[in-house]
């Protein structure tokens, strides 16, 4: 700023067309071209319509602040009254998008209608020689002599040790949001499977029969001693890691098994860890005649007939299969844990 | 005993014999008619000869181009033999079949039979082989069910394809969970029961028909209660979310941008 020296706001271009400076390039600078003068500015009336117009967009933001307020205050919102709550939080949402959105659109109509709009040249300040930059080093250098960190290694030894150790107290915080004993990724390795334990049916709890499941039947599978953890938080954590899908196909559609697999599926049932290996979301959109698994996140797709292989998507290694067979009883129970771990792959399994 | 064979030459005796007959065959009758009247809801097959008949008829001009002549399935279509009843309902009365055109799954459409010609291919089904039943009144009576465990069911069992507000999702080549919104308790049921198309069946030894009623208790509930946040954009989570920020709200953003540096007239 600083071209426009006398004379109103509006009192015309300060450089006009054709009088741009010489520059030694091949094409002159042609400077701004010719001012043009808005409506609000010749015409009286144009401006007091713009004026009406910015007010009108304020008394919106007023409206849309009062709107908040009735929503908020007068609308009684009673228990499973759905009704008025849709009310409320329609009122609540326009009217806070009224009161800023007035706001901001009065004030840039403001600016455009009516504030000054002459055209304004800043130039760019030329480049400095080496000198300026020698100076800005030496002023640095003035200021690192004046704390002085040279001369007393003692100052900045202990402030360099003051740093290094301050972080740690949050380190320490971090590490005790989890106090319990198997901290690490060791306890990832591991379920509460094991050899003998029922599979029961998520959330029911009861125990699951092979008869039970007819070809193209999916069952969502919790291990039996999970009721007796204690601690709703625990019980969530173990879950999360245990979940099982049991699925029954028909026998011949499945391939050739890896040898040691040949005795984990029980008939045509077979089961395997929910937590996608990925990044674990749970994997359980069973289609019953492709037999594919498709996790609903990133579209990973498991082979239920070929030992849940992936056959589409960013998932690195198949899903877990959960060695199963039948107690004397007849209902199912699992072999062993998982195999290996559940999840996504963890740094330690590269 | 002494006293009732002296009394048996009196002159009401008769009457008295005839009454008690009356009363003992008519209460026999009326405990008989009742025993048959359960055993016809029980096993739903209340269907007649005539109805297996027509549906035959029914099936064979409509049908059996790809199920077979006799159901006993083609290239084009599966074998129905023991489909059952609840699974000519569900697809024939939510107009799945007969099938618009092929692809890789069914498409509901405005049905093609009306209620009683339905009932005629159930029947007709039903008569090849035993199979999932059309359900009983009693499961479809959303009043009797339990809405919070019917909830707790459908997020384990269902949601992960149908979507926690039952509004469908996509499945993998050109497959689709449908949303339920809309769709009749039976069908629900039935779908359930019988798993049509991909979906895995759910039988009543999985989910029990009490527990199956919760299900339907929920989804009802859930439909009649509306979206209390405002526009659902389809209750479809981030993709129609997205797909509305990056059209209408980038639009804007630039159609702002282009107001704010043009000049006023």
């Amino acid at each position: 700023m600083g071209e426009h020296g006398n004379g109103g706001p509006n009192s015309g271009a300060v450089i006009k067309a054709g009088e741009g400076r010489s520059s030694g390039y091949a094409i002159d600078n042609p400077g701004l071209p010719p001012h043009r003068p808005r409506l609000s500015d010749a015409d009286e009336k144009a401006a007091k319509r713009a004026e009406r117009q910015v007010s009108a967009l304020f008394l919106i933001s007023i409206i849309g602040t009062v709107m908040f307020f009735v929503g908020y205050f007068a609308v009684g919102v009673t228990a499973g009254d759905l009704q008025m709550l849709r009310l409320q939080n329609t009122l609540l949402g326009l009217g806070v998008a009224f009161a800023m959105l007035g706001i901001g659109l009065g004030v840039v109509q403001w600016a455009r209608a009516l504030m000054p709009d002459h055209e304004v040249i800043e130039d760019r300040k030329p480049l400095r020689k080496e000198a300026d930059r020698a100076e800005a080093a030496q002023t640095i250098n003035e200021i690192v002599d004046e704390t002085q960190i040279k001369r007393r290694p003692l100052l900045r030894n202990t402030l360099i040790g003051a740093a290094l150790l301050a972080p740690l107290p949050a380190v320490i915080v971090f590490r005790d949001l989890d106090r319990s004993e198997d901290f690490g990724p060791e306890r990832m390795r591991h379920t509460m499977w094991e050899e003998g334990v029922r599979l029961v049916r998520d959330p029911t709890g009861t125990p699951i029969r092979a008869s039970d499941l007819t070809v193209g039947s999916a069952v969502h599978a919790i291990p039996e001693t999970l009721r007796e953890v204690s601690g709703h938080g625990d019980r969530l954590a173990e879950k999360a890691k245990a979940v099982v899908l049991l699925i029954r196909m028909n026998p011949d559609d499945f391939e050739p098994v890896t040898p040691g697999r040949e005795d984990w599926k029980y008939e045509g049932i077979i089961a395997c860890s929910k937590v996608c290996t990925h990044v674990g979301c749970p994997v359980a959109l069973y289609e019953r005649h492709t037999h594919h698994l498709l996790c609903p996140c990133h579209q990973s797709t498991f082979d239920a007939a070929e030992e849940f292989k992936v056959i589409f998507g960013p998932a690195g290694r198949p899903l877990p299969q959960l060695p199963i067979t039948v107690d004397d009883e007849g209902f199912l129970i699992a072999r062993s844990d998982f195999t290996e771990p559940v999840g996504p792959t963890y740094w330690e399994r590269g | 005993m002494k006293a009732l064979s002296q009394k048996r030459r009196h002159p009401l005796a008769a009457v008295a014999l005839l009454l008690l007959g009356l009363l003992l065959t008519g209460g026999l009758y009326a405990a008989a008619t009742s025993i048959n009247d359960a055993q016809a809801t029980n096993a739903a097959e209340a269907y007649s000869a005539s109805d297996v008949e027509e549906g035959e008829r029914l099936f064979v001009a409509n049908c059996a181009t790809c199920h077979g002549i006799n159901a006993e399935g083609s290239d084009a279509g599966p074998s129905l033999i023991g489909s059952g009843a609840a699974a000519v309902d569900f697809q024939v009365g939510t107009g799945r079949m007969p099938m618009q055109m092929s692809g890789p799954q069914a498409q509901k459409k405005p049905a093609q039979f009306n209620d009683e010609q339905t009932m005629q291919l159930s029947a007709y089904v039903a008569s090849l082989g035993s199979g999932p039943a059309v359900p009983d009144e009693e499961y479809l009576d959303v009043e009797q069910g339990n809405i919070a465990r019917g909830g707790e069911l459908f997020r384990i069992n269902c949601a992960m394809c149908h979507n926690a507000a039952a509004a469908g999702g996509a499945l993998t080549e050109g497959k689709y969970a449908p949303a339920l919104d809309g769709v009749e308790s039976r069908h629900i049921y039935a779908a359930m029961v019988t798993g049509p198309q991909n979906m895995p069946e759910f039988n009543d030894s999985n989910i029990p028909p009490e527990d199956k009623r919760d299900i339907i208790a929920f989804l009802k509930n859930n439909e009649s209660q509306g979206v209390p946040g405002g526009f659902s954009l389809g209750s479809l989570g981030p993709v129609s979310e997205g797909l509305l920020i990056w059209t209408l709200g980038l639009a804007l953003l630039i159609g702002s941008m282009v107001w704010l540096t043009s000049r006023s007239s």
